[in-house]
């Protein structure tokens, strides 16, 4: 039906474009296609070379100083571009606040579809690309494929794995891409205190919702993440009701999928649970026994959190001396 | 603004475990209630606005539109039609595009980042492109001063400023306000305000752009396995040794 070929993976996120070219490499060895990674930047020639490391069989390299930043403009005409002379069948694109945008614009443009936050993708029996996606509020997941090409599907961060970087054979081809101007001006970044490790990286993530009476309470649950070498986390309304934490665990936060999530006087409205669903172990501790979270959750425990997680961390402590 | 399946109140089919969103409540998204908030908030800071708003639907939404309207929207417009049932996200931002260059001119268009249902996210950006507008996402604060508007971005590990010329399109993010409850009085002088209706026909569309360009294979409630085992004790200490030793055995705690 059309002369698309390939799978071109793109975020302006580095690590995310690993983890895309771990499951690209996967679907392009399925279909027998090349894997491209598209490298947008400034001075990053160095990246370029590792990216073949990581399952790329090409890196189309747009190196300019004018796309040091990201702009939605500027990028979306370098890809638009290079869509349009090069014709591959996929692009995948990093579902962060800058490239879901981009992509759906992208998309627009070539008036093609998009399938956002993938959280699965697969090739059928007919070689058709297939996505997954979380939908109705976390209710349900809808199983998406495409009427066109080509077809772009945004992935979110910590979706795939990245590959074990080895020496393989790739090309780097340089391209010298003329650009759009950004229509938007950027006056100021003010980077967010984030902890040193990112929640979606903690193997424990100890979790709190409305039953923390008090922001300096959270200390209740420090104790317990330090003694398993974990991270917290909050539920929505901490940040957004109350407005003590800027981030949240949930389908509109962090997607996490930690080995032990414990859920610390948290009821588990639908949006928290499909955003811990891939959690190996979920522990919840409520006062209420009706708390849906107890729907979800391997361990329950129905109690005050205030007395349950000092014996708790008490107990782990003495038993993992 | 969309009118969104009540997530809350969704129900399945236990055999198929497909979902019945047919019968479900309909709401308006939060989020667009959200970008409506805005609008008013810009508008009593501003003389001389008028908020407009606008939906695309294959139903009736009157009801969430004087919602809107009892709010602070000054007057609703409705693109009501079957045709519509089975479009996408770009067959959503065409018909938005074609309806707004049939009402008029505008300064800023503001809609919700996201979709309380559907949760794409794609259809504001995808409007911004149509109709070539610069566009600010993930916005958490925003202000207009004569003809630029400056908007905070949520980013993932950065608050950026961003400013624009209007018109411009921003897509809100929920933590930007806290929408009003509109009062009884409100309610009363809504029902006043005018909601005007429109068949796609009645607009400059072409049909074959309304066409999906992703096929819905299906929609299933996932399976969650989870044990569900509850820890029950004497005291507090016994519960705790427990549950500590269950997630011990369980393998994800200590090296």
């Amino acid at each position: 039906m059309s002369e698309n070929k390939g799978i071109w993976i793109y975020s302006e996120n580095y690590d995310l474009m690993l983890e895309m070219l771990g499951k690209g490499r996967e679907l392009a060895d399925k279909l027998q296609t090349e894997l491209a990674a598209i490298l947008i930047g400034n001075n990053v020639q160095e990246k370029a070379d590792d990216l073949t490391k990581y399952g790329a069989d090409k890196v189309y390299l747009i190196d300019n100083p004018t796309l040091a930043r990201f702009q939605v403009e500027p990028h979306l005409s370098v890809l638009h571009n290079l869509m349009v002379n090069y014709k591959p069948e996929t692009l995948l694109v990093g579902s962060t606040r800058n490239g879901k945008p981009l992509a759906a614009r992208l998309a627009m443009r070539l008036e093609i579809g998009c399938i956002p936050d993938c959280t699965k993708l697969s090739i059928d029996e007919k070689g058709r690309l297939l996505a997954e996606r979380i939908t109705y509020g976390g209710n349900a997941v809808a199983k998406i494929a495409f009427a066109t090409k080509p077809q772009i599907a945004t992935v979110p961060s910590r979706t795939f794995e990245k590959l074990e970087p080895q020496e393989r054979s790739g090309q780097v081809i340089k391209l010298d891409v003329k650009t759009e101007e950004p229509k938007t001006e950027v006056t100021e970044t003010k980077p967010l205190e984030m902890s040193n490790m990112k929640i979606e990286e903690a193997d424990v993530i100890v979790s709190c919702g409305r039953g923390l009476e008090k922001k300096e309470d959270k200390i209740l649950l420090d104790d317990l993440a330090q003694v398993l070498g974990g991270q917290v986390g909050n539920s929505r309304p901490l940040a957004e009701d109350r407005k003590w934490f800027t981030e949240w665990v949930g389908l509109s936060g962090h997607k996490v999928k930690p080995k032990l999530y414990i859920a610390c006087g948290l009821s588990g409205v639908i949006q928290h649970v499909a955003g811990i669903r891939d959690s190996k172990v979920i522990v919840a501790i409520n006062k209420d026994p009706e708390a849906p979270i107890f729907e979800v959750a391997d361990y329950g425990v129905i109690g005050d959190i205030y007395r349950i997680l000092p014996a708790l961390t008490e107990a782990l402590k003495k038993k993992l001396q | 603004m969309k009118q969104a399946v009540d997530v809350t109140q969704l129900k399945v089919y236990p055999a198929t475990r497909q979902l019945i969103t047919a019968s479900a409540p309909r709401k308006i998204s939060d989020f667009d209630k959200n970008a409506l908030e805005e609008a008013i908030r810009i508008k009593e800071k501003t003389s001389g606005l008028e908020i407009i708003t606008l939906t695309v639907t294959s139903e009736d939404a009157r009801v969430v539109l004087r919602e809107a309207l009892a709010m602070g929207a000054d007057k609703a417009y409705m693109v009501n039609d079957p045709s519509l049932q089975e479009i996408d996200t770009s067959g959503a931002a065409y018909t938005l595009a074609q309806a707004i260059r049939k009402i008029g001119e505008f300064d800023l268009i503001l809609c919700g980042e996201t979709s309380l249902d559907s949760f794409s996210g794609l259809v504001g950006a995808r409007l911004a492109e149509l109709m070539s507008l610069p566009q600010i996402s993930s916005v958490r604060k925003l202000s207009v001063e004569g003809d630029t508007v400056t908007a905070e971005r949520a980013l993932e590990d950065a608050h950026e400023t961003v400013k624009a010329k209007m018109p411009a399109l921003v897509s809100v993010t929920r933590e930007i306000n806290q929408p009003r409850i509109p009062s009884l009085m409100m309610i009363m002088k809504a029902s006043k305000k005018e909601i005007v209706t429109w068949a796609v026909a009645d607009l400059d569309i072409q049909k074959e752009k309304l066409e999906p360009n992703v096929e819905i294979i299906a929609v299933t409630a996932p399976k969650m396995e989870r044990k569900k085992i509850m820890i029950t004790g004497e005291s507090i200490q016994e519960i705790a040794d427990k549950l500590a030793k269950a997630l011990i055995q369980e393998g994800v705690v200590g090296r």
